[in-house]
């Protein structure tokens, strides 16, 4: 069954090489971060963060260097993200052009939109966000009723996105859009759009979340007009594409170390305040046995996209598992520190705690909710 | 090498072990023409040096065989005895030909008797290699009084000798209670599948309400939370068995099978929720694997026993906890 048979792999050495590079510059960029700032991970913004991991050469590290991209592989990009996730860098600024929306437009971008974007992602210039959420559509993205219908000079644009992560600090977003039919005819008539944000009828108001940021938005477009070249792949071909967009956004590593700066912030409590009692040691042993295996299995697939091949539903399954124990973990070292409150934590561990524990539910809700990837596995599985 | 040794295990598995040898190992009548069909396979010495007589392979080549003598839930500790004979081997010593059992807890003793209460496959191993405040002696259970010790069918027995203990082995890096780790983790991985499978083909078939219940998304969902922990488990299994030696690395054999045994009884639970009422008669297969895997998550050490060892190795290595994951929980052998 070729689900749960995915084998480990090693990384190739030149690969390898980048870790150190990348710890070395970390530990220069990341000194004086409060461990709270950190916690909030990839979904933590700094523009100048991003420009200067860009200056390294190390946003859209696997696009070919014809459109300013370093040209290298997976495992590269995987090395990197897991440094850079374990440290908690604030990569959010650049974090979705880099895992979806550059590979999209490379995958079905023509010339001309691979040579206007591609380069300014990759110097750190161009910020994307994600257009597929409506009031009236999430988990069915059918349901959508954002609508572009044709002009002389393009497109008009009217609707409206929701949930929009960072959409109030990005240049583009690529949106999902119906251009034909209606919602009864399900995932027909849909396309993708690259919507200049800037654009005249473009409205953007970001929503408060629970941990006092306001990380995602609503978008409003009234009588937008876009450009011809607006359009990314085939009109009504939106379904397919984003379905790929998708599998991209549900391979990568972060969907395994969302809670990493509150495992580490908590480990190095506990050797400060010498607390190794058993239910400490036994947690933790848990803790990383499972992120162990995760880990395995991401690098797995991983060495599968390397091969070209398309593995939603191995990445579907990973990032199920690695969700609920990212979720998992907060409530873990709640308990533990919890069940000694002699013990009194201190207060920057306390805010990382309470930070993740407010924020874990989105874990299992972007890229696609827990149900929703249990019946893509489902479907691997020969049940549907 | 993979896929040939995968199908010579897997066809001497099916012919050796059936019903009949399983009941009778239940009953503590371990089948000698089945275990003398595991001798002749060479597969017992897979991991033995060829000077000793072995096939001088690595632990990552066997693989395929441990997990194979899971999803079949071989009634005869194939695996330990694999692995302890490559331990033995490395300190220069050797069982005579016959099962081994690894105890590493419980070895008491008084005036002239030695007694070790629950061991893993005690009902039918021939030798087991138990460990006292001194090290680890080699004891032959055919001299022993067994006891069954474990629920229905279980193969745990207590062993009672008359006699004294005989001497330590000489000390060995490597210590048999992480062979035995991952020799459980693989043998839990193999079976996990074999129930994933089961269950699938069930859910595949049984129809209720004018459909087979796999079409049913509470079905689904909890299939696929099965699915997941059956890779996961698989993975930690592969990595216990990633060395190129012929022993394991010990915090991967020990990780594996903390994973397997965090998996195994919520595979199990999933697996008999589908199946209904008739995955719990004693004639169809499925309690031949849950009744194991239930019994080798215990074995040894559950998840708690293995994860609080990791815990202590990762808080005393004062390591991140990435660091650590990429350089004590991973390992591919070339």
């Amino acid at each position: 069954m070729l689900l749960t048979t995915l084998a480990p792999i090693a990384i190739p050495e030149e690969d390898e090489a980048l870790r150190a590079e990348v710890r070395a510059f970390l530990e220069e960029a990341m000194t004086g971060r409060a461990p709270d700032v950190n916690a909030r991970s990839w979904m933590g913004f700094d523009a100048d963060f991003s420009r200067k991991l860009a200056q390294r050469g190390w946003l859209g590290i696997t696009l070919p260097r014809e459109y300013g991209g370093a040209g290298r592989s997976q495992f590269a990009r995987f090395v990197l993200a897991e440094e850079l996730l374990g440290a908690g860098a604030p990569v959010s600024a650049h974090w979705i052009a880099d895992r979806q929306s550059a590979p999209l437009i490379l995958r079905y971008g023509t010339q001309a939109q691979k040579s206007r974007y591609l380069p300014r992602i990759c110097a750190g210039e161009a910020f994307f966000c994600i257009g597929m959420s409506e009031p009236g559509a999430g988990s069915d993205l059918a349901g959508i009723r954002s609508r572009a219908e044709r002009t002389a000079t393009g497109w008009r644009l009217n609707g409206s996105k929701i949930w929009t992560t960072n959409a109030h600090r990005s240049h583009y977003m690529i949106a999902l859009v119906r251009t034909s039919g209606s919602a009864e005819d399900r995932h027909q008539g849909l396309s993708q759009f690259i919507i200049d944000l800037s654009l005249p009828g473009v409205t953007i108001r970001p929503i408060s979340d629970i941990a006092g940021d306001a990380h995602f938005s609503e978008v409003f477009f009234d009588d937008v007009e876009l450009a011809d070249d607006a359009l990314i792949g085939n009109e009504g071909a939106g379904w397919e594409q984003v379905n790929t967009e998708l599998a991209f956004e549900r391979s990568g590593p972060e969907r395994l170390y969302s809670s990493m700066v509150l495992v580490d912030c908590w480990m190095q409590w506990c050797r400060e305040a010498r607390i190794d009692d058993a239910a400490t040691r036994t947690a933790l042993g848990r803790i990383l046995i499972e992120l162990g295996a995760l880990r395995a299995m991401s690098l797995a697939v991983a060495g599968l996209l390397a091969r070209g091949e398309n593995p939603a539903v191995q990445a579907a399954l990973v990032k199920d598992l690695g969700t609920e124990l990212e979720q998992r973990i907060p409530g873990l070292i709640a308990d533990l520190i919890g069940g000694r409150p002699q013990a009194v934590a201190p207060a920057p561990l306390v805010r990382t705690l309470a930070y993740l524990e407010q924020i874990a539910p989105t874990f299992s809700l972007r890229g696609g909710t827990r149900e929703i990837l249990r019946g893509i596995i489902a479907r691997g599985l020969g049940l549907r | 090498m993979d896929d040939l040794f995968s199908d010579s295990a897997h066809k001497l598995f099916t012919q050796t072990f059936n019903d009949a040898v399983r009941h009778a190992a239940e009953s503590g009548r371990p089948d000698a023409n089945a275990w003398r069909a595991c001798e002749e396979s060479g597969f017992l010495d897979a991991l033995v040096p060829e000077p000793s007589g072995g096939a001088g392979l690595r632990l990552c080549d066997v693989l395929p065989v441990a997990l194979s003598a899971g999803w079949h839930a071989i009634p005869a500790p194939i695996v330990p005895t694999m692995l302890a004979r490559a331990w033995l081997a490395t300190i220069d010593r050797r069982a005579a030909d016959g099962s081994i059992a690894i105890a590493p807890f419980g070895l008491e003793r008084d005036q002239d008797a030695l007694r070790i209460p629950c061991v893993a496959w005690g009902r039918v191993a021939d030798w087991v290699l138990a460990r006292s405040e001194h090290g680890w002696h080699l004891l032959d259970a055919r001299l022993a009084q067994r006891t069954p010790w474990g629920g229905h069918g279980s193969l745990d027995a207590g062993l009672l000798w008359q006699g004294t203990l005989p001497g330590a082995l000489p000390a060995c890096e490597v210590e048999p209670d992480t062979l035995a780790a991952a020799s459980h983790a693989a043998m839990m991985a193999g079976a996990m599948e074999r129930v994933l499978g089961q269950t699938l083909e069930y859910a595949n078939q049984r129809a209720q309400f004018g459909r087979p219940i796999g079409k049913f998304q509470a079905v689904q969902q909890q299939l696929s939370v099965m699915a997941e922990h059956v890779a996961a488990a698989r993975m930690a299994a592969v990595l216990a068995f990633q060395s190129e030696t012929a022993l394991p690395d010990p915090v991967l054999a020990m990780a594996g099978k903390a994973r397997a045994a965090m998996a195994a009884p919520l595979v199990a639970d999933i697996a008999h929720a589908v199946h209904g009422a008739i995955g719990i008669t004693e004639e169809y297969a499925l309690q031949r694997f849950t009744r194991r895997l239930r019994e080798w998550r215990r074995a040894d050490g559950s998840e708690s026993y293995w994860a609080e060892r990791i815990g202590a190795h990762a808080l005393s290595s004062g390591a991140t906890a990435l660091a650590y994951l990429r350089t004590r929980l991973y390992a591919v052998a070339a």
